[in-house]
């Protein structure tokens, strides 16, 4: 990611609409209007579930695209964040169930999220390229037969259910409008707290480090830590998507955080793109969609084969994604207002 | 503020998720789900589970009560979450108001729970055969007209301590609800005759290499009852026969059926012999039976035998068409009078009469089985006898069925 000197704003100060983007006020009017038009279903099983792994994928492509660290462990953080919801809440599978508010609950299970993403993090911050790809993935299938097999803590093969989205404000969540919302606004959050810490001296210093470690070690920074600390950053999103996701799902299982989620979220954030934080949540939906509609279309015998060529023709057709093909079609953007560093 | 056309792109994107919602059905068809695992591990399974709920479709020609029958598909692969994903796409979505799935065990209790947040939809079970889809907490909407993993064992337990004279039996199974239920029914009746259980072996679903399983295995057991389903039961039983186990085996219905039964290799002599239980037989000479296995086989990719998921789903989809036949295809008051209509009704299938409990749940026939090799040398499941009418508190009176507690690693212990 490369910063052009002659873009340097001149003395003119940028009014807010300039500073947020024309892009971003009509997409944010279309998705706060989004639900006038859209069924339930479409709220909360398509609208939801993709801003909700949206927020999984932009942990990844914070970590890939700011730090090139490409992580396959997300879902296991989201997937602590949800167990930790299951347990510290109120569940019915007759296992632990402490029974705690969910404006404590929610909280620690995103800082237990963090917190064991930096440990992932700090693991595998020694390792490049495959291996941080090899090493994620041993720690997202180890935590997978782990909570398969433990029974005291994850309730083995069945996991949790019965977990409800709280009822607060006079607000029940788990009605699909005010569910909408809930996930819109805190994707908002993350997505603005990317685009913000993207520009800002630690985002900087940790593309830096992407880029060349070896200077930024020379110049005095500790490379290290900034990795650790991305993780943590990433850990909160990823933690914050996994309360969101076992308060959509109502449950949380083995399954949930198994190797074929981790790999979901690898090819929403690939789909989508690595350049941008809007790339994943624009992966998130092409997935989603081909995920609940494909075997509309193909029928049930080959509908896998049906996602796995779209996915092929879209990397195939343009290596950054959604993101890529989109820049192909309008290469010439000067005014671009979705792109970082502007 | 110059316009740019990837807002408008983004604009288009976002107006195309608007698509209109419940696409109305015509007033002349009718709208059935079909739930199954088109994908994942029980893909197989899934497959043969459409095959069985299609031969019911064409027996009536696809039709029912003059409307045309229009059957939607949903994929899960075998975890509730996407259990629960896809039902909610073929409810919410395609609006069908008759849903018959899901086909495994721990997806049936998660569907069952979803199951009470749709009043307006009616359930019927397709193969998932955990004990708590039903038994306990049940879904006033949920159906089960094929019976629960612990009835399908009845008659096992006795046979294998009396006719069989094993008095220790050590257990190994998969790891989660449905083998807990098979488990469960078989040691209901061992126990209960007086038999021990000393050890039980609980793997995960896809486990390779069984070798300390097998190690874990006592001495001093008269029998080894083994409830594992596809690729498991071959890998465990080809391991078990090379480090030269001698015990002899009793069989969990899914664990001797055709997928395990045309392995090949040397686990063919350690399978001669094996006493099982399940809903389906393969030398039943009824002519019921026999007509069904034709309507079978005419499907496309059929086996030659149909497994005891399409059988499940074949009744399942059977008592829904009747159902719908009876209420003359009405389902406008959100499907009342259907779940009254299947609350009481009782019809003959290939395998005899289905009628349910309160808690509507199938009171069927069950078929003890046992394998032999037929003179073409391939190994099929010969019908000792039938156990007729079993319920699913396995005829122990409801208060003390209850009291043996829900179905668990644990429960039942008889060590």
């Amino acid at each position: 990611m490369t910063i052009s000197l002659q873009s340097t704003p001149v003395a003119t100060q940028p009014n807010w609409l300039d500073k947020i983007g024309a892009g971003h006020i009509l997409l944010g009017i279309a998705l706060v209007l989004y639900p006038l038009v859209a069924s339930d279903f479409f709220l909360t099983q398509i609208g939801g579930y993709s801003l909700i792994f949206g927020m999984l994928g932009l942990s990844l492509m914070m970590l890939a695209g700011y730090g090139g660290m490409v992580s396959l462990a997300q879902i296991t953080v989201a997937g602590i964040a949800a167990y930790c919801i299951a347990i510290f809440g109120d569940n019915n599978s007759h296992l632990l169930g402490f029974g705690w508010p969910w404006w404590i609950a929610a909280p620690v299970a995103i800082l237990i999220a963090a917190i064991a993403s930096s440990l992932i993090g700090w693991i595998s911050v020694r390792t490049e390229g495959i291996y941080t790809i090899m090493i994620t993935l041993a720690i997202a299938t180890a935590t997978f037969y782990f909570a398969q097999q433990n029974y005291a803590i994850f309730n083995g093969h069945s996991g949790y259910a019965g977990i409800r989205a709280p009822a607060f404000w006079g607000v029940n969540s788990r009605d699909p409008k005010a569910f909408y919302y809930l996930c819109l606004g805190f994707s908002v959050l993350a997505y603005a707290a990317i685009l913000y810490g993207s520009r800002s001296t630690f985002g900087l210093t940790l593309q830096a480090i992407r880029d060349n470690p070896r200077r930024m070690r020379a110049l005095g920074f500790n490379v290290t830590a900034h990795k650790v600390f991305a993780w943590f950053l990433a850990g909160i999103i990823g933690g914050l998507g996994g309360v969101l996701l076992v308060w959509f799902n109502g449950r949380v299982s083995p399954g949930t955080i198994g190797v074929d989620a981790a790999i979901d979220v690898l090819i929403i954030a690939v789909i989508g793109g690595l350049r941008h934080p809007i790339g994943p949540f624009l992966g998130a939906l092409v997935v989603v969609l081909m995920q609940t509609f494909a075997i509309d279309l193909v029928g049930a015998e080959r509908f896998n084969t049906l996602i796995g060529l779209v996915f092929l023709v879209i990397v195939f057709i343009s290596p950054d994604g959604i993101l890529g093909l989109w820049a192909k079609f309008k290469p010439n953007f000067s005014q671009e207002s979705l792109r970082p560093g502007r | 503020m110059k316009m740019h056309r990837r807002t408008l792109l983004a604009l288009a994107l976002a107006s195309g998720l608007t698509a209109p919602s419940l696409a109305l059905a015509a007033d002349d068809t009718i709208k059935i789900g079909l739930l199954a695992t088109f994908e994942g591990p029980f893909t197989v399974l899934g497959e043969d589970s459409e095959r069985g709920a299609m031969t019911a479709v064409e027996e009536v020609a696809g039709t029912v009560a003059g409307k045309k029958i229009e059957i939607v598909k949903g994929s899960s692969d075998a975890s509730p979450d996407s259990a629960v994903r896809a039902a909610r796409k073929l409810v919410e979505q395609d609006g069908v108001k008759v849903l018959i799935g899901p086909l495994s065990g721990d997806e049936g209790l998660a569907v069952k729970d979803y199951a009470k947040t749709q009043p307006t939809v009616t359930f019927l079970n397709g193969a998932s055969a955990a004990q708590d889809t039903t038994f306990r907490d049940p879904a006033p909407n949920f159906f089960r007209f094929g019976t629960d993993g612990a009835q399908w064992m009845a008659g096992l337990g006795t046979y294998a301590f009396k006719d069989k004279g094993y008095k220790n039996v050590a257990t190994v199974a998969e790891d989660y609800s449905f083998p807990y239920t098979q488990v469960f029914g078989f040691m209901a009746e061992f126990c209960k005759a007086g038999g021990h259980v000393p050890s039980k072996s609980w793997v995960p679903i896809g486990n390779k290499d069984f070798s300390s399983v097998i190690a874990a295995i006592p001495e001093n057991v008269d029998a080894i009852y083994v409830a594992l389903g596809g690729a498991d039961a071959v890998n465990f039983l080809t391991q078990y026969q090379q480090s030269g186990g001698a015990a002899p085996l009793i069989g969990g219905s899914i664990t001797v059926d055709q997928t395990v039964l045309t392995a090949k290799g040397k686990l063919r002599d350690v399978l001669v012999g094996t006493p099982s239980a399940g809903p389906t037989a393969d030398t039943n000479d009824t002519p019921s039976w026999t007509k069904f296995v034709e309507a079978y086989k005419k499907q496309p990719g059929a086996f030659p035998s149909p497994s005891l998921f399409a059988h499940a789903y074949y009744i399942n989809m059977k008592a829904a068409l009747l159902g719908l036949d009876k209420v003359g295809g009405d389902v406008s008051d959100g499907g009342a009078k259907l779940r009254e209509t299947l609350s009481s009704l009782s019809f003959e299938t290939p395998t005899g009469k289905v009628s349910l409990d309160k808690n509507r749940n199938a009171i069927a026939d069950i078929f003890l089985t046992e394998v032999t090799e037929n003179e073409d040398g391939t190994l099929l499941n010969k019908l000792i006898k039938v156990v007729p009418q079993v319920n699913q508190t396995l005829g122990i009176a409801e208060a003390d069925f209850t009291a043996l507690g829900a179905v668990s690693r644990d429960n039942p212990s008889c060590p």
